[in-house]
């Protein structure tokens, strides 16, 4: 493991003088907040990648549909959705056929709901590596979520297929698209942290997770459109950072006018306050994860 | 002076077992319960004067007080029994888990091997898990390319190199497991015990290995309880005992001296409280003694005669059929045998709650001269649960003699193997000598 990176350039450069005697690295006990060590991350960025490549392996070995998963699961939701919200119940849909309607927010809204459920079991479920071998701990959780944006790649492109079958057309609000995706993103990577190492110590996490992420989807406007409600409580309902999301992809994508800039400025803000706090609170967490797990 | 490679100054961690077990087992509910009746239970205690460490929260120091320095290009042997703290310490300088107080501090770029195998997935080809293995211990991706012919080479795999290792044997998973390990190249390499696998040849294969890193001028720390192996690859050991430094020194000067049990190992060990006698809930170890024939404890026992590995234990539940067993090491750390106890009158038979002690006895003239370790354990049956296994918890040594009467008979010079006993010899002779020219 490789380590000099994560220390401040002084140390690092020890090898250059007479003295030689700095050490690159100290071994002791730590109190309070530590730092992110995001260089040190950078550092086990290949790590990372090995992370993401074997959880893909492994997740569609010995399936007959591999990554056809990937697109089935948000069409079956999508179809179960336009039969009971869009015709049954005839939910408003701002205007877009219903189908499209809810695809669209069922991309990055299972993207955000399997990388939160990976991504809080991801200590766990490598807890015989947490106890043999030392990298950064966070590279789990990100490794976790990263594995899910191939997904999303997926039933992304199966969006532009149904986009190109009810013909709605692109216009130049796709570039602001990305940070959508970086919002759905950060918001699923705060959760996930946050639940991470609670997990470590309280398993309860693994069954309030599904419970979660159910409750939080009828609390995200995917089977209905946010304009149900009236304005100022349709900015106030950006508090749910999956809210931007969804509404921002509408936005980019279909030309929804529902996404204003304080509804998602508002879930930004409470997004990137989920992911901080949660990289914090993961990284304190960490010195005892190896004796806890 | 050489540099230094790592300074450790008062290491010591410490566990909470009480809260350690709560917490592995524990849930949400249990958690905010012990929360909200903590008050109360506080205040109980302080009006019965009762001491506020609950055995609930028992502290275990893992490790004390450990202070050494290591220079670089040195190979270190980390020498104690069981539970001396030398995993702690090895798990504490590989930054898996921090220290309770003390530093250390690493000169260099520093990689562990604290199993076999570490990050091996057995839904992935060898192929798969050369690279994931490698990437997880810390190689970067172009090293592995560049080294993978040598490591599928050194496994010996190459015709199973596209097989997910779920479908490989035990000794081709040790096999490339190590391959990877072995082909780390950091400047501080931290190893416990992975040579504890695999079959002799490959053992004897990953030692040369070894010495070859050694020689490398790379510094290394192995724990091993291998003494032969620390003597031979090691040019210095330490050895702790109870979480601190007992001993360290030229490697062979540390190992018989533990071996001759100034630090390690008598010829009897007492545990006068059971609950901190080591055992499990059936039955507890309350004293193992080596006993000559005529009764006494003994240090020293004479190659002729018998002597006895004594096994005093509580059962505290009754019902249980309960096997008593021990192991014999030599000091090369070969295990010489085990033995199990045979005695018919408890044999098979569900045992009464008391206090047992069952003896074995080894025969006179069967054991070499040199230091016996005794590992002693009781096993319940059916289902078979392991109450007690301590390692090396006595020692002996067993003396020669040069009278004529022992299987070395004439011959006054070194006597190698694990055992040594007498065998029958016999002669046949002819008086007519083939004169055939």
């Amino acid at each position: 493991m490789e380590i000099e990176d994560a220390l401040p350039a002084p140390v690092a450069d020890a090898g250059a003088g007479p003295h030689h005697h700095l050490p690159t690295l100290r071994i002791q006990p730590s109190r309070g907040w530590s730092s992110l060590g995001l260089p040190e991350l950078w550092h086990h960025r290949e790590l990372l990648y090995f992370f993401v490549w074997r959880d893909l392996k492994v997740r569609y070995k010995q399936t007959a549909l591999g990554a056809a998963w990937a697109l089935l699961q948000p069409l079956a939701t999508m179809l179960v959705f336009s039969v009971f919200f869009g015709r049954l119940a005839k939910m408003p849909s701002d205007g877009i056929p219903y189908p499209l309607f809810s695809y669209a927010a069922l991309v990055p809204w299972l993207f955000f709901a399997n990388g939160l459920s990976q991504g809080a079991n991801s200590l766990v479920a490598n807890s015989h590596l947490l106890t043999k071998v030392y990298f950064p701990r966070l590279a789990l959780p990100i490794s976790a979520l990263l594995g899910g944006a191939v997904d999303f790649l997926v039933s992304l492109i199966g969006l532009a297929g149904l986009m190109a079958y009810f013909g709605v057309g692109l216009s130049s609000r796709l570039v602001l698209l990305p940070a959508f995706i970086l919002l759905a993103f950060v918001t699923s990577l705060g959760i996930a942290l946050w639940l991470a190492a609670i997990n470590v110590q309280f398993r309860d996490v693994r069954h309030t997770v599904p419970f979660l992420t159910q409750f939080w989807m009828f609390a995200t406007p995917i089977a209905y459109p946010s304009s149900l409600l009236p304005e100022p409580w349709r900015t106030v309902y950006g508090i749910n950072p999956m809210v931007g999301v969804v509404e921002g992809f509408r936005w980019a994508l279909l030309g929804v006018d529902t996404a204003p800039g304080p509804m998602v400025a508002l879930s930004s803000a409470v997004a990137i306050t989920l992911m901080v706090t949660g990289a914090f609170y993961f990284r304190r967490m960490e010195r005892t994860f190896a004796d806890v797990v | 002076m050489s540099e230094i490679a790592i300074r450790a100054e008062g290491l010591a961690k410490q566990y909470h077992i009480g809260a350690l077990q709560n917490a592995r087992s524990g849930t949400f509910r249990e958690s905010l319960v012990d929360l909200c009746t903590a008050p109360v239970r506080h205040a109980r205690r302080v009006l019965r004067r009762e001491s506020f460490r609950t055995p609930k929260d028992e502290i275990l120091w893992a490790l004390k007080d450990a202070s050494f320095d290591i220079r670089r290009g040195e190979v270190v042997g980390l020498i104690g029994r069981n539970g001396a703290g030398k995993s702690t310490l090895l798990r504490i300088l590989s930054r898996i888990t921090e220290p309770s107080s003390g530093f250390a501090d690493i000169y260099g770029r520093i990689g562990s091997l604290l199993e076999v195998g570490t990050g091996f997935h057995p839904e992935l080809t060898g192929r798969e898990n050369i690279y994931l293995s490698g990437a997880i211990l810390g190689m970067r991706k172009a090293e592995i390319q560049q080294k993978f012919d040598e490591i599928v080479d050194f496994a010996q795999i190459d015709r199973f190199l596209d097989t997910p290792v779920k479908h490989y044997s035990s000794g081709m998973y040790v096999r490339l497991a190590f391959a990877v390990a072995a082909h780390l190249e950091p400047e501080i390499l931290l190893i416990d015990e992975v040579l504890a696998v695999g079959d002799a040849r490959f053992q004897k294969k990953c030692l040369n290995k070894m010495e070859d890193v050694a020689h490398g001028g790379r510094t290394v720390v192995f724990v091993s309880h291998n003494m032969a192996a620390v003597s031979r690859i090691c040019g210095r050991a330490i050895l702790l005992d109870d979480g601190r430094v007992a001993n360290e020194g030229s490697a062979h000067e540390v190992v018989s001296a533990y071996l001759m049990g100034d630090e390690g190992t008598t010829a009897f060990r007492e545990w006068p409280h059971v609950d901190s006698a080591p055992g499990a809930d059936i039955c507890r170890l309350r004293a193992v003694r080596i006993r000559s024939r005529e009764g006494g404890v003994s240090e020293a026992v004479d190659i002729r005669q018998p002597v006895g590995v004594e096994i005093e234990y509580d059962v505290l539940k009754s019902g249980h059929q309960l096997l008593p067993h021990f192991y014999l090491w030599n000091e090369e750390g070969i295990q010489i045998l085990g033995s199990n106890d045979l005695d018919p009158k408890w044999r098979r038979r569900p045992r009464p709650a008391g206090r047992y002690i069952s003896t074995g006895w080894i025969p006179g003239n069967f054991l070499n001269e040199g230091t016996i370790l005794v590992d002693v354990a009781v096993l319940a049956i059916d289902p078979a649960i392991v109450q007690i296994y301590e390692r090396s918890i006595v020692g002996f040594q067993v003396v020669g003699s040069l009278d004529g009467d022992t299987a070395r008979g004439d011959w006054a010079g070194a006597m190698t193997g694990a055992v040594r006993p007498i065998f029958e010899w016999t002669t046949q002779h002819s008086a007519k000598v083939a004169t055939t020219a």
